[in-house]
């Protein structure tokens, strides 16, 4: 979803026609004199995969759960397909919710856990039961139909819990941290298992996290929060390269970033970031006013690293201070003599032995105009 | 060293259960007699072996064959049956919504309102049975406020009646209840009955399909910590029911200490015993299962 595919790509929110499945609109909530989630606005498209991240206590398990009926905004409004919320409790919304501790009922087997909404219906048997054989097909878990859930593992249970809030087809799926007690390697490979099986139901899923490389992976679009407030909604690829904050260049991936002042603004921005030195050049991000304070962002993997001077943008020389070998890439920890450390990574195509620096060595880094960013302040 | 900590609690079985049990069983197959000890045989060693032969063939199970021939027995074996089960069921009647408001009361609120529950434990039980027949009394508190209140004019005849006596046992043995019904309860995950809800349910029943059923090791716990020591109750139907309530404890109490029959009684206590083991088995066997679904 997230990459669109050979397909016109995906993109509602685009396309003015498009009618929002939900439309959370200046949406406040208050606990006491604490303000969880503070006057956000979010319109989510049907098939959306859209994920809620930021750090644990920003306020997006309260959103997630005003959008399932647990509780109820002090202010604002959420509709979902035209019809307003306010007031509908949560057995009576088109609405399921796949749980943090997936909330599997212990006394009854994944047959009937699956079976469970479906007979708060007074669907026929035989229709509950081509359903629930449906689910436990597509998580593949015929198999273990008559187990207890303390009878199989985590990441089975994650999938009775994802089959069960999908069993009821609801308009709307809500996923609070789904993958979080699952262990790397098996939730990345469930991240893809997820989206596939976000398409195959053309399900809307609504995703809370607050692992970053997860919500990049699965969504379509990512809902950055901070302390109840929204920062940025945007295309993973658009949260990356274009972040239109320091707090969310920061919070995605790993950024250096170097304060100063703005200079000239042109088609891009300068950063003047040290006496008698070049600006730094980069995308200007934002409102910037000249001579304001601002920050210069760049990623590490958009810095080269060379022993001469090398024919760039933007070029500062320095001393190598740490190494950092992950397999796949290296991390070099430059000290520049202005005061700043900059990260920069570099992939390992050749062996180890035959690498170019080592501590100490001076080096130059340098990176393209339009690779960094100067956001305001 | 691992034998002898092991060796410990059979040894404190041995000594303070199957040895008393043994003695309990010998009088119940021995003859009434006036004399210190009030029942014979009793084994005399210096005779030798003629005399350990004449004490075994002395034995016989006569005590028990006139349990069943006197119909006051199986008719107190019955009553106490039946009362046992009364009280287990309005024990859990009355219970099971304090246990369920205990474990939705805020968390700060639990360690006092647990306190209130184990609290009465801190006067002698006793104690508590005899302020049971000051207010049930006729001239007792209850009597005299309905009296005041104008509901009734003549004093209702409360105590030495079988509902004084449930009165009395559901209130002493409440606790017993309460305890492991909110410590299932307590343990429960809230996020089930939100799962419920989410599924479709309606808060009641969200309470009958999830919390109910994993209320149900605590129930059942509950009800046998409640029948087991009830079915053997004695001071309780003495004090509070009268001469019209007949359960099997005082029968018991009675037959030892009113009648000297120690040979009688101790057949009562035999069977008594026999009776309550389906129950205990019963009951451990819910304990395993509980701890090998938790473990």
């Amino acid at each position: 979803m997230a990459t669109g595919g050979s397909e016109a790509e995906f993109a509602p929110w685009d396309d003015p026609n498009e009618v929002p499945l939900i439309r959370i609109g200046n949406v406040t909530k208050r606990f006491g004199d604490f303000t969880a989630v503070d006057d956000i606005s979010i319109d989510i498209y049907r098939k959306e995969f859209f994920a809620l991240l930021g750090p644990s206590g920003c306020g997006k398990t309260t959103l997630m759960r005003m959008l399932a009926g647990f509780e109820t905004p002090t202010q604002g409004q959420i509709t979902i397909d035209g019809q307003d919320m306010a007031g509908v409790a949560p057995n009576k919304r088109a609405v399921n919710m796949m749980f943090q501790s997936y909330a599997l009922f212990p006394h009854l087997s994944l047959w009937d856990n699956i079976a469970f909404g479906l007979r708060r219906d007074r669907m026929s048997k035989d229709k509950v039961a081509a359903r629930v054989e449906e689910m436990l097909k597509l998580v593949q878990l015929e198999k273990f139909a008559r187990r207890k859930p303390h009878q199989i593992s985590g990441g089975q249970r994650q999938r009775v819990a994802l089959a069960r809030s999908l069993a009821k087809a609801p308009k709307l799926l809500l996923l609070d941290e789904p993958l979080g007690a699952l262990d790397k390697k098996l939730r990345e490979e469930t991240q893809f298992e997820l989206m596939d099986i976000q398409e195959k139901t053309g399900t809307t899923f609504v995703i809370v996290t607050h692992d970053q490389e997860e919500a990049m992976t699965v969504a379509s679009r990512v809902a950055v929060m901070d302390h109840g407030r929204l920062m940025q909604v945007a295309t993973p690829p658009v949260i990356y390269e274009q972040p239109n904050s320091v707090y969310v260049a920061d919070f995605i991936g790993d950024v250096n970033l170097i304060t100063g002042r703005v200079g000239e603004i042109g088609e891009g921005a300068e950063l003047l970031w040290s006496d008698g030195k070049a600006p730094l050049k980069g995308q200007s991000g934002g409102d910037l006013s000249k001579g304001a304070e601002a920050t210069f962002a760049i990623r590490p993997e958009k810095i080269a690293i060379s022993a001469d001077e090398p024919e760039a943008g933007n070029r500062v020389k320095g001393k190598i201070l740490d190494i950092g070998y992950l397999g796949n890439l290296s991390t070099y920890h430059v000290e520049l003599p202005e005061g700043p450390v900059v990260k920069c990574e570099v992939g390992n195509r050749s062996r180890i032995e035959r690498r170019d620096f080592t501590w100490e060595d001076e080096v130059w880094l340098s990176w393209s105009d339009t690779a960094g960013l100067v956001l305001s302040a | 060293m691992r034998r002898f900590l092991v060796a410990i609690p059979y040894a404190w079985l041995l000594v303070l259960f199957l040895v008393p049990f043994a003695i309990v069983f010998k009088i119940s197959v021995s003859d009434y007699a006036i004399s210190i000890p009030p029942y014979t045989p009793t084994l005399d060693l210096a005779a030798g072996w003629e005399g350990v032969k004449s004490f075994f063939s002395e034995l016989d199970f006569e005590n028990y064959i006139f349990l069943t021939e006197d119909d006051l027995y199986w008719k107190a074996y019955l009553s106490s049956l039946q009362i046992a089960l009364l009280s287990t069921f309005f024990s859990l009647l009355v219970g099971f919504p304090i246990a369920y408001a205990m474990s939705r009361a805020p968390d700060h609120w639990r360690p006092t309102l647990m306190m209130l529950v184990i609290l009465p434990f801190w006067t002698s039980f006793l104690i508590r049975v005899y302020a049971w027949m000051g207010i049930l009394s006729n001239e007792g508190i209850l009597n005299q406020f309905l009296m005041w209140l104008g509901v009734i004019d003549q004093p209702l005849i409360l105590l030495n009646t079988k509902f004084a006596v449930y009165i009395g046992i559901v209130y002493t043995y409440l606790p017993f209840m309460i305890l492991p019904v909110y410590a299932t309860l307590e343990r429960l995950d809230e996020s089930l009955l939100e799962a419920a809800e989410d599924l479709g349910c309606s808060r009641m029943e969200a309470f009958w399909l999830v919390t109910v059923p994993l209320a149900k090791p605590g129930v059942i716990a509950g009800c046998f910590l409640v029948f087991i020591p009830v079915l053997g109750e004695f001071v309780i139907p003495s004090l509070l029911g009268g001469s019209g309530t007949l359960m099997i404890g005082k029968v018991l109490w009675e037959e030892f200490f009113n009648n000297r029959d120690w040979p009688v009684a101790s057949a009562v206590a035999v069977i008594l015993l026999l009776i309550l083991v389906i129950p205990i088995v019963l009951f451990q066997r819910n304990q395993q299962l509980n701890q090998e679904r938790n473990g």
